[in-house]
Parts: C-alpha cells; sequence; structure tokens
C-alpha cells in the first residue's frame, strides 16, 4: 500500500472578508504527479503556500511528509521543494552563486554541497555556463535552474507553482521529462498549470474553481462528468455562426468552439446518429470522446451555477 | 552559523555587484555636501551664551544687556571660571561665552581702552563667524555710546573686543562637516540599502523563495545586515581618514570611542531600516519611507546644517527624537574636541536607547509577518 504524501483537510484561508480557499480535502500518494487546474485568481498558490507553511491556514489541517503543517511549519520546509511562479532566483548572481546560496540556505555541509552541485548542473544542462548570471539565461534555463536550486536538499516532495509560465514548447517539453524522471524516484510533485496540455502529464488532478475543489481525479476520471452526455464536433469555416445556430437546437445543451470547430454537448439519453443525420448536409460531424478542456469548462460552469444540475 | 554565513556572503556579493550604485550613493552626496558647505550661511539666534563679569559694575552690565537685548544671544549662565566656560561648551551648553575683565569700569573712567573676551566655539565654522560679526557690532556700539556719554574729553577710551575661537581656530567648516557627513553616510548605507535590498527582495519573489527555506528570521536578519554594518563602519573609518588626511581633521578623542559612537547609531540605523522594509511593499515607498524618517530629519534636524539652538521651540522639541542629533554630539566631542566621555555619555545612552526601541519594534513586526 502506497503511503500519502500530502494530506489536506477542510483547509481554508480567508483575507478579510475573502474566501481565497474554501474547505478544500484531497490526498496525494507519494510519488504521485499532481495538477492544480484552476483559473486566475481560483486559489491554487493560496493553497500551495500553506501547504509550504508560509501562510496559516484559517481552518481545517494539511499533512505533508506526516507532518502537521499548521503546528510545525519549519519542520516541512526542510522536506519539501518550492518553485514559485515568479521566477525568484538572484539575477545578479551568477549560477554558481544562487546554487551556493540555497544549498547555504538548507544547511548543506561542503561534500554534500558539492555533490549536489554537479548532479543539479548536470540535470540542468547547465554545465560549463557556471558563471554566467542568472538574469542572462533564457527563459527555459532559468526554470531548470530555479528547480535545481529547489532540489539541492533532496526533497520528497515538491511543489511547483506555473513552473513553466512563458516558456517555449520544446523547454517545457525537456521539463516535464525532468518532472516525470522524478516521479519516477519516488518524488511527489504538486503542480499547478494554466496549460491544458501540460496536465495529460499529471496522474490526478484537481480542478479549483473560486477556492473550491470542483473536481478531482484521473483524466479518464474526469471525463466521466461526461458519461451520458455525448460530445459531436462539428466543422465549419464560421464556427461562431455555427456555434449559434447549435445553441438553439433542442438536443443541444451547451456548444463551444475548439479552432475551426464547434463542441456540442448533446443533452442526455439523445441519440448521436440521428442528431448528426439531423443536421443537414455541408457540415462535418462526428462523435468525439470529451478534451480536457470540454472537462474543464464544465466543471467550472458546474461549480459557477448556484443550483446544481439536475 | 553556516546559513547566517550563506545569507551574509550573498549580501556582500549583492552590494558589490552594485559597486555602481554604491558610488554614486556615497561619493556624489559627499561631493556636492563639501562643496556646498562652504557656501552654507544661516541667519542664526539664539545663541546660548555664558557670561563671565569679573567686574560686576554698571558699566559691565549695561555690556551684557546689549548681548541680551541683541535677541541674538541667550543669556544661559553666568559663571566664575574658565574652567567653567569650557565644561559648559564641551557639553554644548553655550556656544559663545562673553568674559568681561575686572576693572572695566575704573579703566575706562580713567580714560584707557579695555579688551573684553568672545570665546566661540568653533566646531561649526558657519555659526561662529557669524556669532563674532554679532559680537564685534554690539561690543562697537556699546562702546560708541559710552564714549558720548562720558563725551567731552580729547581721546575717550574705547571699548574693544578680543575674539578667542576654541576647537577649531581656523574656522574651518569641512572639520564641521565631516560628522554630519559621516551621520548622513551611515544613513544611506544603513537605512536607505538595507530597506530597499530587502524589499526589492519582496518584489522579486527571492524572499518568498527564501522563507520557503528551513531558516529563522534572526539567521536572515543577521547575515542580512551584518554586511551593511560592515559596509557603513568602513566608509565612516574612511571619511574620517581621509579627512584627517587632506582637511588636516584633528582625532583629538579615542579611536575606540568613536567605534563605540558610530557602532550604536550604525545598528539603529539598521534597525531602522529592517522596520521600514516590513512596512513597505514596494521599493519607492521604502524609498520615501527611508527619507522621511531617516534622511532629512539627519540633514535638518540634527545640527548637521541648521544649529539645534536657532530652532524654533516646536522643531527644537522634535530633534530629541532624531538619533543623528545625539550622534553629532558625540562625534564633535570625540572627534574635534577630544572631550572627556562624561560630557558626550548621555548622547551615547540615547543612542543605546534608540537602536534597543527601533531594533524590539523590527523584531515585533517581523515575527507578526512570519506568522501571516
Ligand atoms: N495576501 C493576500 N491578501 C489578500 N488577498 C489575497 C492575498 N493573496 C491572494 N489573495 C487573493 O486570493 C485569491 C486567490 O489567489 P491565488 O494567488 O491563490 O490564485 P491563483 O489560483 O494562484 O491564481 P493565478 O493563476 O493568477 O496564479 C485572489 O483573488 C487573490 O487576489
Ligand atoms: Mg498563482
Amino acid at each position: 500500500m502506497t503511503m500519502n504524501a500530502i494530506e489536506v483537510r477542510d483547509l481554508t484561508r480567508r483575507f478579510g472578508g475573502f474566501v481565497a480557499v474554501d474547505r478544500v480535502t484531497f490526498e496525494v500518494r507519494e510519488g504521485e504527479i499532481f495538477g492544480f487546474l484552476g483559473s486566475n485568481g481560483a486559489g491554487k498558490s493560496t493553497t500551495i503556500r500553506m501547504l509550504c507553511g508560509l501562510l496559516k491556514p484559517t481552518s481545517g489541517t494539511a499533512r505533508v511528509g506526516g507532518v502537521d503543517v499548521g503546528r510545525d511549519p519549519e519542520a516541512v520546509k526542510q522536506r519539501i521543494g518550492y518553485m514559485s511562479q515568479k521566477f525568484s532566483l538572484y539575477e545578479a548572481l551568477t549560477i554558481d552563486q544562487n546554487i551556493e546560496f540555497f544549498s547555504g540556505l538548507y544547511g548543506l555541509d561542503r561534500r554534500t554541497g558539492r555533490d549536489r552541485r554537479a548532479f543539479v548542473l548536470k540535470m540542468a544542462g547547465l554545465e560549463g555556463r557556471e558563471h554566467t548570471l542568472a538574469g542572462d539565461l533564457p527563459g527555459g534555463w532559468r526554470q531548470r535552474l530555479a528547480l535545481g536550486c529547489a532540489i539541492l536538499h533532496q526533497p520528497p516532495v515538491l511543489f511547483l507553482d506555473e513552473p513553466t509560465g512563458g516558456v517555449d514548447p520544446l523547454s517545457r517539453r525537456e521539463f516535464w521529462t525532468l518532472i516525470e524522471a522524478m516521479a519516477a524516484s519516488g518524488v511527489t510533485v504538486l503542480v499547478t498549470t494554466h496549460y491544458l496540455d501540460e496536465a495529460e502529464h499529471c496522474h490526478r488532478l484537481a480542478i479549483l474553481h473560486a477556492g473550491r475543489l470542483a473536481a478531482i481525479g484521473s483524466i479518464t476520471e474526469l471525463r466521466e462528468v461526461f458519461a451520458d452526455r455525448p460530445i459531436v464536433e462539428v466543422q465549419s469555416t464560421d464556427p461562431v455562426a455555427l456555434m449559434n445556430a447549435l445553441a438553439d437546437h433542442p438536443d443541444v445543451e451547451k456548444t463551444s468552439v475548439f479552432g475551426t470547430a464547434v463542441h456540442a454537448v448533446l443533452k442526455r439519453e439523445t441519440d448521436v446518429r440521428r442528431f448528426i443525420a439531423g443536421l443537414g448536409d455541408g457540415l462535418t460531424a462526428s462523435p468525439v470522446a470529451p478534451s480536457l478542456e470540454d472537462v474543464f469548462l464544465d466543471v467550472v460552469e458546474q461549480a459557477q451555477s448556484p443550483e446544481p444540475k439536475a | 552559523m553556516r546559513k547566517v554565513l550563506a545569507v551574509g556572503r550573498k549580501e556582500m556579493r549583492q552590494i558589490l555587484r552594485d559597486r555602481r550604485t554604491l558610488l554614486i550613493l556615497l561619493f556624489v552626496p559627499a561631493f556636492f555636501l563639501l562643496l556646498y558647505g562652504y557656501a552654507l550661511n544661516f541667519d542664526i539666534r539664539h545663541i546660548p551664551l555664558a557670561v563671565d563679569d569679573r567686574d560686576k559694575s554698571s558699566d559691565s552690565r549695561e555690556l551684557v544687556a546689549a548681548f541680551v537685548n541683541s535677541g541674538y544671544f541667550d543669556l544661559v549662565a553666568g559663571v566664575g571660571s574658565p574652567s567653567e566656560i569650557e565644561r559648559l561648551m564641551d557639553l554644548n551648553r553655550v556656544r559663545a561665552a562673553l568674559v568681561i575683565p575686572e576693572g572695566l569700569s575704573r579703566d575706562l573712567r580713567s580714560g584707557r581702552d579695555v579688551s573684553v573676551q568672545v570665546l566661540v566655539d568653533g566646531d561649526n565654522a558657519n555659526t561662529a563667524t557669524t556669532v563674532l560679526g554679532y559680537s564685534s557690532a554690539i561690543v562697537r556700539t556699546v562702546s560708541r555710546q559710552l564714549r558720548i556719554e562720558r563725551g567731552g574729553r580729547v581721546a575717550p577710551p574705547r571699548v574693544l573686543l578680543e575674539p578667542r575661537i576654541w576647537y577649531n581656530p581656523e574656522l574651518r567648516s569641512t572639520l564641521f562637516l565631516v560628522p554630519g557627513l559621516i551621520a548622513y553616510i551611515c544613513m544611506i548605507t544603513a537605512v536607505v540599502s538595507t530597506a530597499l535590498s530587502i524589499v526589492r527582495e519582496k518584489e522579486r519573489g527571492t524572499m518568498e523563495q527564501v522563507q520557503m527555506a528551513p531558516l529563522g528570521t534572526m539567521s536572515y536578519v543577521v547575515g542580512k545586515t551584518v554586511p551593511y554594518f560592515v559596509v557603513s563602519l568602513a566608509s565612516a573609518v574612511v571619511i574620517v581618514v581621509v579627512s584627517m588626511a587632506l582637511f588636516g581633521l584633528p582625532m583629538r578623542g579615542s579611536w575606540g570611542m568613536l567605534l563605540l559612537a558610530l557602532s550604536l547609531f550604525i545598528v539603529g540605523a539598521l534597525a531602522t531600516g529592517l522596520w521600514i522594509s516590513t512596512i513597505a511593499d514596494t521599493q519607492q515607498t521604502a524609498f520615501q519611507l527611508a527619507l522621511l524618517s531617516s534622511f532629512l530629519p539627519t540633514l535638518m534636524l540634527s545640527g548637521f546644517i541648521f544649529p539645534i539652538s536657532s530652532m524654533p521651540a516646536a522643531i527644537r522639541a522634535v530633534t530629541y527624537v532624531v538619533p543623528a542629533r545625539y550622534f553629532l554630539v558625540a562625534l564633535r566631542g570625540i572627534v574635534l574636541k577630544g572631550a572627556p566621555p562624561s560630557t558626550y555619555s548621555f548622547a551615547l545612552s540615547m543612542l543605546v536607547v534608540y537602536a534597543v526601541g527601533m531594533l524590539s519594534l523590527a523584531a515585533f513586526r517581523l515575527s507578526r509577518q512570519r506568522t501571516a
């Protein structure tokens, strides 16, 4: 049986009267890559900051690596690595000096420090660039250096807050290769992202909306929300007009545009073949599996509507 | 300890890498102050005056009254000996003293010229020059009056002024500026740089990264401030040494005392910077706070440029909470006068009070932020 690296119960944080995180409950297993999805202001960063012991929860509990964060925030810090949403290394210092600084902060002795430095430089592909200023590095390299500095002390749990923001697609893919390798070696990773395609790398996902946990599970599990509502993709040269036309169709629950196509979510128990046949000529339509974007939009929409859908 | 070292080393590297800013911050103002220092001239009033009247005649009383009624002098003490004057000047209780010799009245009546002495504390060259100007004008007026009263003789006697300037006989204002300059530079390196460097870390997000590490607040604060302490202390010592070499600044007191006064002042300033950094979220706010809380008071309210004794009472009251005020008293006592420690021990203890108070304030705010 695998252990839970992170256990969160009814975690809540208020800023004045505003509830940024509202009774969030979830677990992350050891060695799992757990993704946090959510639009801006959903409360992703606030949750992570509470888990790292940087912010006190208003109520609820969180255990990270077996330590109660609310009780002993300092003990948690030695067990976690954290990479913030903003690039947060010293741009005026060289790569080497940044690594040396963070080794010192985590109290690594000289020998361990040297070994870890070599490991991190190799992992991040920064060998030979030790004396470059961190501020002069291109985005992708900075990201890898930041990751390197976050894992110098070999933390079993890693929190990554939008690690790939503003990084080119190739670097993003390389970055995810690193993350997957780390998870394979037993490191637990909690990562937030805006890129839905990146969510495919996560073993399980949580969708946060307005401080609440709106859905949780693996991608397959999340797709279950569409279990009895088929989705039909219709191609068109004018998707917006088509979307408006379809929205009034009696069998259609809702529509959304995906590039040059429209996804129409059909009402429960609708016969897909009859629906497609009824669309008429000139339109290419086929049933599709729900994409993560369909899922995300649907979950957020349901979380927003005041009364739960029947 | 390893963690404190890591923070300190990193901070020192950042300071050194930023040395152009450091140079601009330190030397441009110093240069301009030296330049303008000679040109500064102010209307000075209410100069505290001690009088040693050894004649005790109506003529001598008339002379004293002329000084007091001029509005430029406030009679704060009647004294009976030169050593008493020296003591009062060391304590900064008086800035000038009038010594009227025995036999003034008798000599005048028998038609002889007499000299009265005016002793001026020269450590502020601007004030000293002005004081001398006032004194000679007053003495000349009195002399003329006496001659009219006693008129009719062939050659009526005159009252002459015999000026004596203590501590800085050549009235070199550079010398007077040096202690103020040290205060000013300590303020920049200690208050402004500390506050800015911490707030910059908040702005850039490096602060958050550091807070994620298992590092006590104390380690962070110590590692962060010690480099600025070293830089401030070093620049102060450099200024003293350079002034000794270039402007002939006397170092009359002990180096140990100088370092003690400097350290106390710098610790207070560092604590102020720390406190500002707990309030401000942007470098701009931090800079403005530093300007208002430390920078301007050091320039305007410490007695550096404007003598405290000639300030309106309300403003003078404010100067009591300006640490630079006490720092300047101590520094002038040590460097320019070589006065005994008892004369500035009060100033030093006020610096201790300020440093302790500011440190507690900063520590309190830090610990509250820590558990946000
Ligand atoms: N210190 C604070 N004081 C007041 N409000 C805050 C504070 N920190 C965050 N908030 C608010 O809490 C809400 C959630 O913020 P949070 O940063 O957790 O969102 P997020 O999901 O990380 O968003 P993003 O994708 O933009 O990073 C926001 O509305 C934010 O304005
Ligand atoms: Mg965020």
